[in-house]
């Protein structure tokens, strides 16, 4: 059974090289490239799901040949699996399969490597859930991020593709390398590469300047990778050009990977080390939440609609670090939650995007208004997952927040979900409402508009006259895991589980003694306080303001016209136009001054913080 | 060896930063991000390195002799393996660029935002 570590990565590595070899055997049969790509998938989800459900009791840790540590030494490298880490891969490879199934009829041919790409693709953000040592933590990084920049630049006799991938892959490129640095100084200081080595060493001496710089740079390129302000640039350019089954993965595990591995960083290796738990939880809070609001905002006046997807993914992002953040047991379960109830409805809301490039090929919010009536099946689809993303009860989304909010006890928070979920709310109902069923009034002839509408021609097969089902089955079933999800987590035994593994994540000794001593821990003590993990009243209303508002502000976005406060010829925002396009200019170099920007501050908070 | 290694890892990361920050080319902008990860490989090398030390391969010398720390070599490899893949698809994306922009200005680029 312990082979089921290793033949997670070893399974899509393997069907990569091999599709990658016989490739020009298939180039008649496109249908077995597609059919062993989803069943590797699929297969992968199975073992992932086997191996959660084998922890659900103890993490449990494999080492490579058999090498195991002797005298708290490590020697070999390991695969250290518990149910949060096993089940955020778990995760990604089902939305894999979700995507290999709808792009069975998407692309016009079997194009390219786009298959080669996926399968490595997998196996990187497993090994990255998985790993136990900090420099294949880099590694599995480097290999998920090359394969997602080949893949955002799928379509290279394109513009767009090009302009994105580049920043995607430079951003996340020094990032990556400033990440190596903190993992050499790591080294150099503590002679290790293992995480719990490490953490052994770091939890026995005060804390060093180098440690505090080795932990900022080693979360600079996590931080990257998760998408927050102001390192999150590179995300809305590359979502908006990747292919539609790519962005599903982009979006609902990539970025939140990112935030994993910085959880990862603080709970397993450096968090008792670095001590000044109350002024690391407030700094982590305070990104998240500017994350959130810049992220919601941005989201609300978007109206290409993949792009709007993407800012909305960032806000996202930033309440998941904030749940991270509060540095409880209910917080990070509410974190884990929500990623697996965001991720759901995200992607579904991409597949159903995707559905629309499709056939009406444009992604135009304002040139689609009224054209998705067409469309029927993909508009319930897309207005459920809106629902959904806006935290409707019982979707995972509300209870995950419901348990966030819960766990920090403070109105101020809760006020700021409540404004990101109905900016972002607002913003995808406004969709689903002005495209799929005509509402509002019809938009004034914007000349731009004509330009734009149909610069994505070249994704996907020429529109037809019926949508396949391969391509609504994964959408409709992605949504309804959605709901699953929330439903499952409302069982009081399941919650429980769910906040109990929470502990387990966070409790450093028990990492420690697990990796170093093979010890089967059961049972944690709680160093921070636990709240129970259940559906409270406040949360329900909470949600439920939140959708009301999130339905009122989509119906006034689309109504807007009619409103008797506004004067006539009055565009709302017109105003900050030229601001935003010089804030998010799409040039690199101004990224990477905010890359460097953000590093310094990171870096001038934690000095002052830690002394 | 003490600081200097440290400081020349400094200065190789401020250099590369800074000529990408202001790049007016791209084949220039990844040069200057292969700069950063230059880094690297000094900070690498530069943790391991034992004053006297061998080559670490125990074939023709003693077990036990002093000698430089293998796992950063290594680690050191595997960045170049890295490296040469990420520098390969962004040369290859530079090339593209000139044929569908006709540029190489990243502020040029930019004006076909996706």
């Amino acid at each position: 059974m312990d082979q089921l570590y290793a033949l997670s990565v070893t399974v899509p590595l393997v069907a990569a090289a091999a599709l990658l070899a016989t490739r020009p055997l298939f180039a008649r049969h496109r249908r077995v490239l597609d059919l062993v790509a989803a069943g590797v998938s699929a297969a992968v989800a199975v073992m992932l799901g086997f191996l959660v459900f084998r922890t659900s009791g103890a993490d449990s840790t494999y080492w490579f040949a058999g090498f195991r540590p002797s005298g708290g030494i490590v020697i070999g490298i390991d695969f250290e699996a518990g149910p949060l880490s096993a089940g955020l891969a778990c995760l990604g490879a089902v939305l894999m399969t979700a995507s290999m199934v709808f792009s069975w009829r998407y692309f016009p041919r079997a194009g390219g490597y786009f298959h080669v790409l996926m399968l490595t693709f997998l196996a990187g953000m497993t090994g990255f859930c998985l790993t136990g040592d900090v420099f294949d933590l880099f590694v599995w990084f480097e290999l998920m991020g090359v394969s997602a920049y080949a893949l955002t630049a799928y379509r290279p006799e394109e513009r767009g593709p090009i302009q994105g991938a580049l920043n995607f892959a430079i951003t996340n490129s020094v990032g990556a390398y400033l990440s190596l640095t903190g993992i050499a100084l790591i080294y150099g200081r503590t002679g290790a590469l293992n995480m719990a080595q490490i953490a052994a060493y770091v939890s026995h001496h005060p804390p060093s300047g180098l440690i505090v710089i080795a932990f900022l740079l080693i979360i600079t390129g996590l931080l990257v990778k998760g998408a927050i302000v102001p390192f999150h640039f590179w995300l809305a350019d590359a979502h908006a050009v990747a292919p539609t089954p790519v962005c599903v993965l982009f979006s609902g595990v990539m970025v939140e990977l990112g935030l994993y591995g910085i959880a990862r960083m603080y709970w397993s290796v450096f968090g008792t080390g670095l001590g000044h738990r109350a002024a690391i939880s407030h700094l982590f809070l305070a990104l998240g939440l500017l994350t959130a609001v810049v992220g919601a905002l941005f989201c609300f006046r978007e109206r290409h609609v993949k792009r709007l997807l993407a800012f909305s993914t960032i806000s996202h992002a930033g309440m998941f670090l904030a749940g991270f953040a509060l540095l409880t047991p209910l917080g990070l379960a509410g974190a884990a939650l929500y990623v697996t109830g965001h991720a759901f409805v995200k992607a579904a809301l991409f597949l159903a995007v995707g559905i629309v490039l499709h056939r009406l090929r444009s992604v135009n919010e304002t040139w689609l208004h009224g054209r998705g009536r067409r469309l029927p099946v993909t508009g319930v689809i897309f207005t459920v997952a809106a629902f959904g993303l806006a935290d409707l009860p019982p979707f995972g989304t509300f209870l995950g927040k419901g348990w966030i909010e819960d766990s920090a006890a403070a109105p101020w928070l809760t006020a700021i979900f409540i404004a990101c979920g109905v900016l972002v709310g607002g913003a995808v109902l406004r969709v689903a409402g002005g495209v799929f069923y005509g509402l509002g009034d019809p938009p004034g002839e914007d000349p731009q508009m004509a330009a734009e509408a149909n610069e994505e021609t070249g994704e996907t097969d020429e529109g037809r006259q019926r949508t396949p089902l391969s391509m609504l089955i994964p959408a409709a079933a992605l949504a309804a895991l959605g709901l699953a999800a929330g439903v499952a987590a409302m069982a009081p035994k399941i919650a429980a589980g769910i906040e109990a593994a929470a502990a387990r994540f966070q409790d450093q000794p028990a990492y420690i003694a697990t990796v170093l001593t093979s010890a089967h821990v059961t049972r944690v003590a709680p160093p921070y306080p636990v709240a129970p993990a259940d559906v409270t009243v406040g949360s329900v209303v909470t949600a439920l303001c939140s959708v009301l508002g999130a339905a009122a502000l989509a119906l006034a976005a689309l109504y807007w016209r009619r409103l008797p406060l506004l004067r006539r010829g009055y565009e709302p925002g017109a105003g900050l136009t030229v601001p935003i396009r010089r804030f998010q200019s799409g040039i690199i170099n101004d990224y990477i001054t905010w890359l460097v920007a953000g590093v310094a501050t990171l870096g001038g908070v934690l000095a002052l913080v830690i002394r | 060896m003490g600081i200097v290694p440290f400081l020349v890892v400094a200065w190789i990361i401020v250099a590369g930063l800074y000529g990408i920050v202001t790049s007016r080319d791209l084949i220039h902008t990844i040069v200057c991000l292969i700069v950063v990860q230059s880094s690297t490989y000094v900070l690498l090398l530069g943790v391991g390195y034992v004053t006297g030390g061998a080559a670490p391969y125990f074939w023709d010398i003693p077990v036990g002799t002093r000698a430089v720390d293998p796992v950063v070599q290594a680690l050191a490899l595997t960045d170049v393996v890295v490296e040469a893949a990420v520098t390969a698809l962004l040369l290859a994306f530079a090339v593209q660029a000139q044929k569908r922009f006709g540029t190489l200005d990243p502020s040029q680029l930019a004006e076909f935002k996706g």
